[in-house]
């Protein structure tokens, strides 16, 4: 049972940790425009 | 679209929690291995998600690098028609040919040639109507991507099912290498696309994509052609599954297609915003006076 949990545990770690990794990428892309908006005005 | 998204997330989150439910509570115990072979049902959809996407990765590189030329790009689309028509014909010569058909290896069947040629096609010319070159490009990067993931959590699910029913966590058959070498290249093409930035960089990886692809076969039928450690597939090969595990592994599936399908949509507009930004940069760089400049 322990090898089955860990399987399905390392599933969603996996997928959820590269969702946060998309998250921050995005954060970072929208940091980078907003000082390219600033810069314009 | 952006509207369907919360839609479409709150439908594949729901999807993915039947799919567990079915996983762990609904599907029968596996005699032999008993709970363990639960793993079962996200080991193989990933397998299977993570050879779509690594298949679509192959279709999306093959036209960034055919289309930039005008010629290359027509061979290329009567190459793909003829594969069709040729697997079509295949199909029906084997067909009449009993000592054709007695000759095809077990698990593969008259049906299966004939659609593989046409859903190729119909694949390509789908890729090639819904996307510009550049955009192209841009899928080539979400599916490998999102590819890899599933494939690692192949990779990490495979040794925690060995481990229990083998003795071990890992062998070096020819099942097992081949998908870490599948990985392998895939993390190649996404370093290779991130730390170098010449402008032959898509094309080179690209091709280093096209050539990665050829080890998607290899790794499928890898079980057919030699003596391995791995089991046969359950569909279409050699094994055999209760028809009630069959429907949790196709529920598990459709879950992680979904859950790949929402993901690379947001990884593929997030590429897009990258290169917008990208571009909009080096504008703003060149426009900039060069009062620094002596």
């Amino acid at each position: 049972m322990n090898f089955l949990y860990a399987a399905y545990t390392a599933t969603w770690v996996i997928h959820v940790g590269y969702l946060v990794t998309l998250g921050l990428r995005y954060a970072r892309l929208k940091r980078e425009i907003d000082d390219m908006s600033r810069k314009d005005a | 679209m952006k509207k369907a998204f919360p839609i479409l997330a709150l439908l594949t989150a729901a999807l993915l929690g039947y799919a567990l439910y079915q996983a762990l509570i609904v599907a029968p115990r596996e005699q032999t291995m008993g709970d363990v072979q639960r793993i079962f049902y996200y080991h193989v959809p990933s397998a299977w998600t993570a050879f779509l996407l690594f298949f679509i990765n192959f279709l999306a590189s093959l036209q960034y690098l055919v289309r930039r030329n005008a010629n290359t790009d027509k061979v290329a689309n009567w190459v793909v028609l003829t594969i069709a028509v040729l697997t079509c014909v295949a199909a029906a010569v084997i067909g009449f040919v009993p000592a054709l058909k007695s000759a095809l290896p077990e698990g593969v069947q008259l049906s299966s040639i004939a659609t593989t040629g046409p859903l190729i096609a119909g694949l390509y010319f789908l890729v090639r109507k819904l996307f510009s070159v550049e955009a192209a490009d841009a899928l080539a990067v979400t599916t490998a991507e999102v590819g890899v993931v599933f494939c690692t959590v192949v990779l990490v699910t495979g040794p925690l099912w060995a481990r229990p029913v083998w003795g071990i966590w890992w062998t070096w058959d020819v099942r097992l290498t081949s998908t870490l070498v599948l990985w392998l290249i895939y993390v190649s093409y996404l370093v290779l696309r991130r730390f170098s930035s010449s402008g032959q960089t898509p094309a080179l990886a690209a091709a280093l994509a096209v050539f990665g692809a050829l080890d998607v076969p290899l790794v499928y039928f890898s079980i057919w052609i030699f003596r391995t450690q791995h089991p046969q597939p359950v569909i279409g090969g050699g094994g055999s599954i209760d028809p009630r595990m069959l429907h949790v592994l196709l529920i598990n599936w459709l879950a992680f297609l979904c859950l790949a399908f929402l993901v690379c949509w947001v990884r593929y507009r997030l590429e897009l915003l990258k290169r917008q930004v990208e571009e909009t940069q080096a504008l703003e760089a060149l426009l900039e006076p060069r009062s620094a400049v002596p």
